[in-house]
């Protein structure tokens, strides 16, 4: 199974980083949004899938699922929540004042 | 004591703008005076000291973890350029106090020349070749601001940046010649270093040094190929160009070589090297000096012939050679400052320095001219020995000529040195007899001066008088100061103390005398054809010269710069963002390659089950279409489609906190997309070309491609336990709590979690800041 998810993690890599190097605002967005996922499920493959009941301590119970990686995973999900919103208002506030959201024409002038 | 010596200059230099402030009547040169006269004095009440074979020295600790001391010491060589330096500078301060008007920035000027006289002092002074090195930057940096000191001339600051880059490189690659040498020496004094000269020229580092050191001493003292920032140099106030490109600053790099010429001499390379460049440059310096049409330009030039000579004679090593070579080098300073001083007295009285403007000012000025003569005839080595230049000069073909007797290796080499010693010669007669009779012989040409010509005032005649009378004295008793001043000076370059009598007179019958009438018949006849053969220097195309390579290394470096430049940092995201994935791609798989790093292994897997491949395929499949999308509606579907899919597979593999999270955060991200793309353009298609898409596919494929590789890597190869067992154990009984999950973000780990509500907050804030803050121009439109 890590295999397979490894395997799906970077498929969605691929495809945000793809995205990430198209021209328009929008798709760079969507893009990072699905780099997010990608490592999500990364740093889970990472810990070991399905050994055991899900951690919440219950009675007579031994095994649970490693809960370090799931932590980590919950404040990555709530950080690039935050950068994510962060960076669609920043796409709409680009398009309102230049009228554009192509990339290679939000190039700074030459004398910068 | 030494210390107080140095830092007398740079105390002065501070204290100068106090003064210049509060007295406005009198020039500030006369508060700067004393300080070059006071230290002449004290250098000169050491002479006793010297003559006994004793050295002056002091030592104070600096950086005490590095082997760094200030140590100074005064010996022979150190004493004649210290005399000079405080002797010439008094002499100069003098000479400037009427050149300069006030009206000038005294202040800056003085401060310049302090700083310049203090360092100088320091790199003669210095036995740490670390602090030798740090005086040496003082001078490169103190001459750059002297020959830019009127920064609003165009030729100024162009003069003044190519001396700086060009002495700088030297200066820099001195430094890289002096950290091997305290390797190989396991030393940083100069003293210690030549008691080690053995194990220096026996290690393997001996080349590098040297070829380093020399190109140091090479670019400062304006050797071939690095002379042409001195031509350039001579945009600086009369007083500079007299004081550091004649007598001073250059010769430092002419002090290094003999400093250390200790350590190499003797050795093949040392003499190839230094006395075939000297050759090089004497040739050429004196050739191209009968050239320049400006009187500071033929006086540039015969700097550097002049300079190219003394190294030449140091390259030889043998006492008689090294004995001429110091002579030369006090005298040089005498005739070439003298001269300086009246060219910068004509170019004051006449508003001009353009020999062909120039002629016949004789009557004007007579005691300028008279002084002009003696100099001019004493750089010349016009064969009367009342010049103490042609007494120099006779023992330099003295010493080119006994060369093959000591070194018989190259006696290929040695024999055309005589010859070529000679040519320089000539040429330097030539420019000698041009630069005098040029200007004060023939017809005055009174309608192309902006003055009428007139005497200068006695205080601008009184340090080339000064100059002028060292130059007859020694000539007539060359042997006053043999003993006292430069047998001393020879004892530290050769070792040996041996006092050899400079003969005032050779008689007649010797081959140097004979050289020497060549040299003047020959240069008479060419003087007084100069005007039939001068065009030829027209026809001899200006492409070879060093000033061209250097214009062509410095633009070219610039061009090269910013076209580098310019590649890469086009504007356009895409390119760096593939620039640092590819970079990231290849780095990455080479590790992987050479450390043998991937591993792939089946032993620790979960079972695979049907419901998690069938999301995790949907999934794929999803974010794979997202790139082909051109609805916006559908975009943010698949897009949700990706996000809900991972909540699944976060119930299946039991993480119930993270499966709802998962699903609110995107439950809201896909509202966020839904209210902003209703004020985004329409999504389009991609216009790009078919090879543009095939690199963008290669780069996200192939990083999608490493990420799976680096993730089966690493989990097939475990190295230990996880530490969750801990939190497992403990999170009720220490943190009270069943959810370890949750125990971990606010107890075990609750620092991040601070801090990620921080980064919510922040977001927010700058949510707000972007939606409700804009500029004026904003709201107009």
């Amino acid at each position: 199974m890590e295999i397979l998810m490894s395997i799906l993690a970077g498929t969605l890599f691929a495809a945000g980083v793809y995205l990430i190097l198209q021209k328009q605002l929008l798709k760079i967005v969507l893009g990072t949004a699905l780099l997010s996922h990608g490592a999500h499920l990364f740093i889970l493959t990472m810990g070991k899938l399905n050994r055991g009941k899900p951690p919440i301590l219950l009675e007579g119970v031994k095994n649970y699922t490693d809960p370090l990686p799931q932590a980590l995973i919950l404040t990555s999900i709530v950080i690039s929540f935050g950068v994510t919103s962060f960076l669609l208002v920043l796409a709409y506030r680009t398009y309102q004042s230049n009228k554009t959201d192509m990339m290679d024409q939000l190039r700074g002038t030459d004398d910068e | 004591m030494l210390h107080i010596y140095i830092l007398l200059p740079f105390l002065a230099a501070l204290l100068i703008g106090l003064v210049a402030k509060k007295v406005y009547r009198i020039h500030t040169g006369w508060f700067v005076l004393p300080v070059p006269v006071v230290l002449f004095i004290l250098f000169i009440s050491k002479l006793p000291t010297l003559a006994e074979g004793k050295i002056v020295q002091s030592i104070a600790n600096w950086i005490p973890s590095l082997d760094i001391q200030l140590s100074f010491y005064l010996d022979g060589l150190s004493m004649l350029f210290s005399l000079l330096i405080t002797g010439i500078g008094s002499l100069v301060v003098l000479y400037s106090i009427y050149y300069l008007s006030k009206k000038e920035q005294l202040v800056h000027f003085y401060v310049y020349l302090l700083l310049f006289m203090g360092s100088m002092l320091g790199v003669v002074l210095s036995d740490n070749v670390f602090v030798l090195y740090t005086f040496w930057e003082f001078t490169s940096i103190s001459s750059f601001l002297l020959i830019g000191f009127w920064f609003y001339r165009e030729r100024s600051t162009y003069g003044a940046q190519k001396s700086m880059l060009v002495t700088v490189f030297g200066g820099l690659s001195m430094l890289g010649a002096l950290i091997l040498l305290s390797i190989a020496a396991e030393t940083n004094s100069i003293r210690e270093m030549i008691a080690n000269r053995s194990e220096i020229i026996e290690s393997d580092l001996f080349i590098p040094i040297l070829l380093l050191l020399l190109i140091g001493a090479f670019t400062k003292s304006a050797q071939f190929p690095f002379h042409s920032w001195l031509p350039d140099a001579m945009e600086a106030p009369t007083p500079v160009s007299a004081y550091l490109h004649s007598a001073t600053m250059v010769k430092a790099g002419i002090y290094l070589v003999a400093r250390f010429s200790l350590i190499f001499s003797g050795t093949d390379v040392f003499f190839i090297i230094v006395s075939g460049v000297g050759l090089i440059t004497l040739c050429l310096g004196s050739i191209l000096a009968s050239r320049q049409t400006d009187l500071k330009g033929i006086l540039a030039y015969s700097t550097i012939s002049q300079l190219g000579m003394i190294m030449t004679m140091l390259g030889f090593g043998n006492g008689i050679a090294t004995l001429a070579a110091i002579f030369h080098i006090f005298n040089h300073a005498t005739f070439k400052g003298s001269l300086f001083m009246i060219a910068g007295i004509v170019d004051h009285e006449t508003g001009t320095r353009d020999i062909r403007r120039l002629g016949g000012l004789y009557t004007y000025m007579p005691i300028s001219a008279t002084l002009a003569f003696f100099g001019a005839f004493s750089m010349a080595g016009v064969p009367l020995p009342i010049f103490n230049g042609f007494l120099s000069k006779e023992m330099f073909f003295d010493s080119s000529l006994k060369l093959e007797q000591t070194i018989g290796f190259a006696g290929a080499f040695a024999e055309w040195i005589p010859l070529l010693a000679v040519i320089g010669s000539i040429f330097t007669f030539v420019y000698s007899m041009y630069l005098v009779f040029g200007t004060f012989t023939g017809k005055a040409k009174l309608d192309q001066l902006e003055k009428k010509p007139h005497e200068a005032p006695i205080g601008m005649l009184i340090s080339p008088l000064i100059l002028i009378g060292f130059v007859v004295l020694i000539g007539l008793l060359p042997n006053l100061i043999n003993e006292s001043i430069l047998a001393p000076a020879v004892a530290s370059v050769t070792g040996d103390l041996a006092f050899t009598h400079l003969a005032f007179w050779h008689g007649f019958d010797n081959t140097p005398l004979h050289m020497s009438l060549v040299v003047v018949a020959v240069g008479t006849i060419l003087a007084l054809t100069l005007k039939r053969w001068q065009p030829i220097y027209n026809r001899v195309p200006g492409k070879f010269s060093t000033d061209r390579i250097y214009q062509s290394i410095v633009n070219g470096l610039l061009h090269f710069s910013s076209k580098l430049t310019k590649f890469y940092m086009t504007g356009s995201l895409r390119l760096y963002t593939s620039i640092i994935l590819i970079f990231l791609v290849v780095s990455t798989s080479i590790f992987i390659y050479v450390t043998d790093g991937f591993k792939i292994s089946f032993d620790d897997l979960a079972p695979v089950t049907w419901p998690e491949v069938l999301v995790g395929l949907v999934m794929a499949v999803a974010a794979i279409a997202t790139i082909w999308m051109t609805q916006r509606i559908a975009a943010i579907i698949v897009i949700g489609v990706v996000g809900y899919g991972l909540s699944l597979l976060f119930v299946f593999f039991r993480a119930p906190d993270l499966a709802l999270t998962q699903l609110i955060v995107e439950t809201i991200t896909v509202a966020l997309f839904l209210l902003c793309f209703a004020h985004l353009p329409k999504l389009q298609k991609s216009d790009k070309k078919p090879s543009e898409k095939l690199v963008d596919f290669v780069i996200a494929v192939s990083t999608g491609a490493l990420l799976t590789i680096v993730a089966i890597s690493a989990h097939s190869s475990k190295y230990f336990e996880s530490i969750s067992k801990y939190f497992v154990d403990n999170s009720y009984k220490l943190g009270g709590g069943d959810n370890i999950v949750n125990v971990i973000l606010v107890d075990f780990r609750g620092l991040d979690t601070l801090f990620e509500i921080a980064v919510l907050g922040l977001a927010a804030l700058g949510i707000i800041a972007m939606i409700k803050y804009r500029d004026k121009g904003d709201m107009n439109q």
